[in-house]
Formats: C-alpha cells, structure tokens, sequence
C-alpha cells in the first residue's frame, strides 16, 4: 500500500459567474486525506460543502486548483474521463439511495460493474456476494420499492463498495433513514473502515459525523476547522 | 455495454407503462399501415390495368393511320383512309417480314345494333379470322368468324358477353339469334368469352362480322381502322415496329419517317404509360400515407422527452456511476427504435390485412411487394433514430449534478 493521501487537493476554487454576478462557492481548500481515513465534511447548508463533494466526485471540475485522486490529476478533463473516473475510483451513496426505480437491488449493483465492461458471470457473483457483505443476502430480487429505507441505502452501500473503489463519497446517507437504521449504516461504514476502505461522509449532523475519524468543518466555501476526533463513537453491535 | 443488455433494458423500461408506449407506437401502426396499404392498393390498380391491357393480346403492335393535315390545320389521328387491306396483304406476304407471327386487318365502328325490342351501342368491328389470335379473344359458344365467312361475305356475327346481356339479356343464348346493324340483318354465331375490362379497355362489348362483309357492305369503305400484329416475340418488339414502318413507308412512297401517314403503336407503349400514370397515383398516395408517418414520428419523439425530463435522476445516476454519453445516448436511441420498430412490424401486418381486405372487397389482385415492407421497415427504424436522436442527445449532455438534484 502506498503512504501517498489518497485525495489531495490543492487550492481548489470554485466561482459561479453569471452575468451580474459572481459568487464564489469554494476558494482556497488545500487539504490530504491519506488511505484509510473515514472523515466527515461537515458546514451548514451553504457553506460549500456540496460544491466541494461534487468536485471530489468528479461530478464537477474545479475553476483554480489542483485535485489529485489517488494518483490521477482530475482537472480539464472531458465528461466521458469524468464518467470513466467516477465508475473505477469512486462509490457514490446518496442521501436519496438513488436506486434504479422498479429494479432488483441485484441490477442496481450490478450496474457500475456493467459500465466498466466486467464479464457477465463475474458480476453476478460479486453483486450476490457485496449484498451478503450489507446483510441483504435473502433480498437480491427485490425491488427498491419492496425494500425500506435502511435497506435501500444498504444496496447503494453494496453498489458504491462493487467496483472497489479509491473512496467511498457518502453525501447525507442517514439523512433520510430513521435514526435505528442510521446506526446501522454507521455501523457498516465503520466496519468498512476498519477493513481499510476510505470514507468521505457529508454530513450536517453532528450525531452521526461523531461516527468518523476525523472531522473537516467548511464555512463560508473554507475549511474552518481540520481535526481528528479523538472521541469517535465505536459502535458495538454487529449486522 | 454490451448492446444486448442495452435492449433488454430498453425492453423493460417500455413495459412498465404500457398504456403510453402502446399509445407512442399506434402513430407508427397507422403510418406504416397506411403506407403499406395504400402502396399496395395502387400497385393493384397498377396491375389490373396492366392485365387488361395485356387482355388485348401479347406482343401486340398496332398500325393507325394518320391524322389529315390539310393546310397547316392537324387533324384527329386516324382519320385518314390510306391503310388498306392491301397493306395488310403485303405485310403478311412479304419475304422483308420476318419478325411478324399474325397478323389482323379490322375496321371498327361504333354503331347501333338492334333486335326485338332492346337496342345497345356497340363497337363492331370487321374482323378477319386471325384476329382472334392476335387478341387472344376466345369462343364461349359457337365459332369465331372463319376464312368462309370472310370468302362468302356472310352476315354472321360473334358477338361478346355484355352485347349479350344488353341485348338478351343475363344467361340467354343468343346463338342462332338475328340482330340488326345498320339496317342490315346478321345472325348470330358465336359468343365470346368474358374478358374483363372496363371503359376503353371493355373487351367484352363488341361485335364481330366478317371484315369483308364490314368493308363491302355495312360501312362502305374500302380501307382500315387498323391492322394489329402479333410479333414473334417480346424482344423483339422494336425491331418489328421498325421493319413493319420502314416496310409500309416505301409501300406509301415516302423517304422520311416523320412523313409518315400511319403510327404504330406497341402494346408495350401503351402498358409503359399506363404505368407512368398508375404509378403517379400509387406516389401519390405513398405520399399522403407519409405524412401520418411523419405525424408519428413526432409522437415518438415527444414521448421520449417526456421520458427523458421524468428520467433525469435515473440519468444522473447512471452518469455518477460511470455511464459514458454514448452509453445514454444508446440507451435512449434502443428505446425509440424499439418503439418505431415494434411499431412497423405490427403496421406492416396491419397494412397487409388492410389491403386484403381491400382486395377481397374490390375484386383488385391482392399484391404486397417484399420491398414495400422492406422498405417500412427501413422507415420505422429509421425514424426512430431520426426522432429519438433530439431526446437521447439531451439525456447524454444532461450535467451529472444538475440531473442528480432534480426533484
């Protein structure tokens, strides 16, 4: 394993211009986050910190600055580089799960795998084996309506984990699920990490940032405060 | 991605909201139906002229005489009375003929024919044996006017299934029967065959009387109407117009071509106009079948933007997690083609079973060309990638963050 960060960024800006106006929505983030970090990205609405995780996600492309994504420079490249960046390096959960509608929770995970061109009978397997890896063995051919929401965000998890990726990006994950679930999640993000995945969570709620290992403040599209959480909340229980 | 996957997905997504994609497909089904149908319904129009024509005999080329020209003033064509039997004579006896089979001299007249109490008007026509032959005409009872009738310069006449009807009426046997042209009083020898026909094409509402006893006796000419010939073989029919013309032009003394006092016509002239006519209309209404098609098209691509504005999401999401534009842009093409596809087979069946129905009704051929449906096929493909382009294209170049974020 390499001791380079696995996410570095260095002075990233970024302005939104409109004829009248220009406002800036991030400008001069330098930060690292090495391999086996679960950090949370926490700020008010506003603050930036969705700009930033849109960056971070190779969904969005800096104005300034620089962006390295373990090992690869993310900046002035094409919407398909982008899309080839996001399938191999990055597990997206959403707060919302975004799951295929009226799909089994087997073809939403086997999705990314079929983007990135891996043989058929491979996917089938990892897909069945990441479900089991979120406790969802028994539910491969239900469809996201037939799942809860715990349930929903525990495929996503098992989509986001398939293609093993540089980092996990957690954008709200608990923040449309019941508190009980919510732990849940945490509890497999934990286990995840001890497992040495990197986790970059967004979060507003300081219950469940308490969760990570390291906590990042944004206010204002600036990082106001950087410190490892020396307090983190270890769950106990096991799914 | 493999494209197989891609379809199995489009499939899919079609099926869960049946009642639109079975809507978005009806505009094809009616497009495509129509076209094949009013398609095939002229190329049965087309053909039933061109079998009635044919009905008239094959290999058939007729000499008309030609227009008077008196003082710069053209008149009708035919009119003039150079074209006699003598010609005729010369034609069939000449060793410088050699690509003629038969040959049949006529002169015809509309003309008035009574008997009993009803009456018609009718073509008769003065007709030597061999025009049964050229005119592929056949007996249904009796004989056909023979070389004695001719010889004799008898009043016996043969006469065709609706002069029949009109005169004795439906299913009588008129053989034996006296009928009066001109004053004069034939009888009855024998019936034709029924060929079908309508219009200047009816083959069936004519009289035929010995041409000797036409020229001599009932109209008083000494000259033809016209002089049909069979040649030996469809190939060729351009040599024996022009050996024939070039033949009857030194007969007439005259050096040019454009001199002449008689045209030849081939059948194949009049089929090849025929056609050019019949061909227009089928155009014609492959036009006004387009235009439905067209009207379809666009529902096709308005159900797929709708389906790409309550998709953006899914589209989002596919783009998060990895799917590159072409990939979208595939995706959303598969959808529309399968939709105009499935559109076109059903349309095709629709326009066959139409258009045999139409045959059933209207006695027409029942006629579908490979190419025709081919054709449709091609079409409906094509316009669904020509109306599913606009819809993918804006599902490919929708922003990741912006399509994630819509509510």
């Amino acid at each position: 394993m390499s001791t380079k960060p696995i996410i570095q960024t260095n002075h990233l800006s970024k302005i939104y211009k409109t004829d009248l106006l220009e406002t800036v929505a991030l400008s001069d983030i330098t930060f690292e986050i090495n391999r086996g970090e679960f950090v949370a990205i926490m700020g008010p609405s506003g603050s930036g910190k969705s700009t930033l995780m849109h960056i971070l996600g190779a969904l969005d492309q800096p104005t300034n600055g620089e962006y390295v994504l373990d090992g690869e420079k993310v900046e002035k490249l094409t919407d398909d580089e982008l899309a080839d960046i996001r399938n191999r390096k990055i597990g997206f959960i959403f707060q919302a799960y975004n799951l295929l509608p009226r799909t089994t929770a087997i073809r939403n995970v086997i999705l990314p795998m079929i983007y990135a061109g891996i043989p058929k009978e491979e996917r089938e397997d990892k897909a069945k084996k990441y479900l089991a890896m979120v406790g969802l063995e028994n539910r491969n051919e239900y469809t996201s309506n037939q799942l809860s929401g715990g349930q929903q965000q525990r495929v996503a998890i098992a989509r986001a984990l398939v293609m093993n990726p540089s980092i996990l990006l957690a954008d709200e994950p608990t923040g449309n699920i019941a508190s009980v679930q919510a732990e849940e999640i945490m509890t497999i993000f934990q286990n995840l990490n001890d497992e040495g995945h990197t986790i970059v969570m967004i979060t507003h709620e300081p219950d469940i940032a308490r969760h990570s290992t390291r906590i990042i403040k944004i206010k204002d599209g600036k990082i106001h405060e950087d410190y490892i959480n020396h307090k983190q909340r270890r769950i106990k229980f096991k799914t | 991605m493999e494209f197989s996957e891609i379809f199995l997905e489009g499939l899919g997504t079609l099926t869960l909201n049946k009642t639109r994609t079975g809507l978005a497909i009806l505009g094809i089904v009616i497009g495509i139906g129509s076209v094949i149908a009013l398609v095939s319904l002229g190329q049965a129009t087309q053909q039933t002229v061109q079998n009635q024509i044919q009905a008239l005999g094959s290999n058939l080329l007729t000499i008309s005489p030609g227009a008077i020209n008196q003082g710069g003033v053209r008149g009708a064509a035919g009119g003039r009375t150079n074209l006699t039997l003598d010609d005729a004579d010369a034609i069939s006896s000449s060793p410088e003929i050699t690509t003629i089979k038969n040959i049949s001299p006529e002169l015809s007249r509309r003309t008035q024919v009574i008997t009993g109490g009803s009456n018609t008007n009718t073509q008769v026509v003065g007709a030597v044996p061999a025009y049964a032959e050229v005119h592929k005409v056949s007996i249904a009872s009796g004989n056909f006017i023979s070389q004695k009738d001719m010889d004799a310069v008898t009043k016996n006449a043969v006469v065709g299934p609706q002069v029949v009807s009109d005169l004795f009426g439906d299913g009588a046997n008129p053989l034996g029967q006296s009928i009066r042209i001109n004053k004069q009083t034939f009888t009855i020898v024998g019936v034709t065959t029924s060929k079908g026909g309508t219009g200047f094409l009816n083959q069936d509402d004519i009289i035929f009387v010995p041409l000797s006893t036409a020229q001599k006796q009932l109209f008083g000419a000494n000259y033809l109407s016209s002089i049909a010939l069979e040649a030996k073989s469809s190939d060729i029919m351009t040599d024996a117009q022009n050996e024939v013309g070039y033949f009857l032009l030194s007969r007439h003394k005259l050096s040019d071509p454009s001199e002449a006092d008689f045209s030849i016509v081939s059948q194949q002239d009049i089929i090849n106009t025929a056609s050019a006519t019949t061909g227009t209309f089928t155009s014609l209404l492959a036009g006004i079948a387009a235009i439905s098609l067209l009207v379809g098209g666009i529902g096709i691509m308005n159900i797929m933007l709708i389906t790409v504005t309550e998709r953006t999401r899914e589209i989002g999401l596919r783009k998060a997690l990895g799917a590159k534009k072409k990939i979208i842009t595939t995706q959303f093409l598969t959808e529309s083609v399968i939709l105009t596809f499935t559109g076109g087979i059903i349309g095709a069946l629709f326009g066959i079973i139409t258009s045999y129905i139409i045959s059933r009704i209207t006695g027409f051929p029942f006629v579908i060309s490979g190419s025709s449906i081919l054709l449709a096929f091609a079409v409906s493909g094509g316009i669904g990638i020509l109306f599913g382009w606009y819809p993918a294209h804006k599902a490919a170049n929708l922003e990741p963050i912006e399509a994630l974020r819509y509510e």
